[in-house]
């Protein structure tokens, strides 16, 4: 799409972002980050962090509609995390209406590393 | 100046999810220059006023965070002295070859309590593009972006901190310039000088070891955090906090992330540290005012969010 294309006065078209626990929901616009969109619109549902797919603390879960990801750390995001649907949504891409579940990292339940 | 045999913080080496997009940040936003993309797939820079070939390592991985921060020492025999205290202390330590990274000579690497990896050398090329020596003017040529002078420390997170601090005092020689305490004396941050900067390399208690809070880089002035304030707006970076002042340290800074979520820091400021100054301390009801002079509190995930 053409955004320069479009009358001034119109809106981009909006995807609704909602979660499954019934509570709020925001709009986002085509092909924008879902975590972007949440704080355009100054709103609070998923904690911030980085905003760059690294920490870990929006992580998600996408129960329904299309999306797609860009680059995240695997220690938040294991390729099976991914393959059901999990993301982090600094790195969520809107493609539809989208229904999340919040799932916060569960850092505090990775090992800490063998030390010397 | 270097008070000790470790002479600064030499070399950091980050772990990045995508190369292109960090190149263009650290190069384009902070304003380090690239040496090169090595034929390894790395991207080595340096900031314009550093006389060595690099101080900033990018590696793409599928997950940020540090793979090593290394401190140059003074001199080939003051590499194998501290090698041989760090064994003597039942420390493991690796020999990494020269030229495993270009230009840069032997390396003494070991891992610390808290999980990270950390690196010795003492030898690296000089960079054909560092401060001219010869009737010097301010620099070669104008700097870019946030016009950072140099790699300057980094921050780390994990749980044995007292640990890790111990090594850098007892077996390193560095000194601690000040500490955060909880009420029962247990220290929570420990900012630890090898020079006399107020600190080259700082540590802070964290249920996760071997994590990055951040890497920092100095800038001339105060005013000179404004301008990097105006380029995070102007450029949509992620903001984390700032411009403000660091009641520990004194620095004047501001925080940002990289586009992998690795936080930075540049900031201007601070004391000058001399190894005999008594260490500051700072209570667990002062935290607030500790980090966050004028705001005198923490923002919710300041202190939580790391990679």
């Amino acid at each position: 799409m053409n955004a320069a294309s479009s009358p001034p006065d119109v809106p981009d078209a909006e995807f609704r972002v909602t979660f499954g626990d019934g509570a709020g929901g925001f709009g986002c616009r085509p092909d924008e980050r879902v975590l972007l969109a949440m704080e355009r619109q100054a709103r609070t549902d998923i904690p911030v962090g980085c905003r760059g797919g690294g920490c870990g603390i929006c992580r998600v879960q996408v129960v329904r509609g299309p999306y797609r990801t860009g680059p995240m750390s695997r220690r938040h995001i294991t390729a099976e995390d991914a393959m059901e649907g999990y993301a982090l949504a600094c790195r969520l891409y809107v493609q539809g209406d989208l229904v999340l579940v919040r799932r916060p990292a569960p850092a505090a339940s990775i090992p800490a590393r063998v030390t010397t | 100046m270097a008070m000790t045999d470790v002479l600064r913080p030499g070399y950091l080496q980050v772990r990045v999810l995508d190369l292109e997009e960090a190149i263009v940040h650290y190069r384009d936003r902070i304003g380090l220059d690239l040496v090169e993309v090595a034929p390894d797939g790395r991207a080595y820079l340096k900031a314009y006023d550093e006389f060595d070939r690099h101080s900033i390592v990018l590696r793409q991985a599928d997950e940020s965070g540090l793979d090593v921060v290394a401190f140059k020492v003074s001199s080939e025999a003051a590499l194998d002295a501290l090698a041989g205290r760090l064994r003597n202390a039942g420390i493991t330590t690796t020999t990494i070859p020269e030229g495993e990274q270009p230009g840069v000579g032997r390396r003494i690497r070991f891992r610390v309590p808290t999980g990270h990896q950390v690196e010795l050398y003492a030898t690296i090329a000089l960079s054909d593009q560092g401060p001219m020596i010869n009737n010097p003017d301010l620099w070669r040529t104008e700097p870019r972006g946030m016009r950072a002078i140099r790699f300057d420390h980094c921050l780390l997170h994990g749980q044995d901190i007292d640990g890790t601090a111990k090594i850098f005092t007892d077996i390193l020689g560095f000194a601690t310039s000040e500490v955060a305490v909880t009420p029962d004396g247990q220290p929570i941050a420990i900012f630890l000088s090898c020079g006399m900067k107020a600190h080259d390399i700082a540590l802070v208690r964290h249920h996760e070891d071997g994590k990055l809070h951040h890497v920092s880089f100095l800038l001339e002035s105060w005013s000179d955090i404004g301008h990097a304030a105006d380029l995070i707006a102007q450029h949509n970076m992620s903001l984390d906090i700032g411009p403000t002042r660091h009641g520990a340290t004194r620095g004047q800074t501001i925080y940002f992330f990289d586009p992998s979520g690795n936080r930075n820091e540049v900031f201007s400021g601070g004391y000058q540290f001399y190894p005999d100054n008594p260490t500051r301390t700072w209570t667990a009801d002062q935290a607030g005012k500790a980090i966050f002079y004028y705001e005198k509190k923490l923002h919710e995930t300041f202190l939580s969010v790391v990679t």
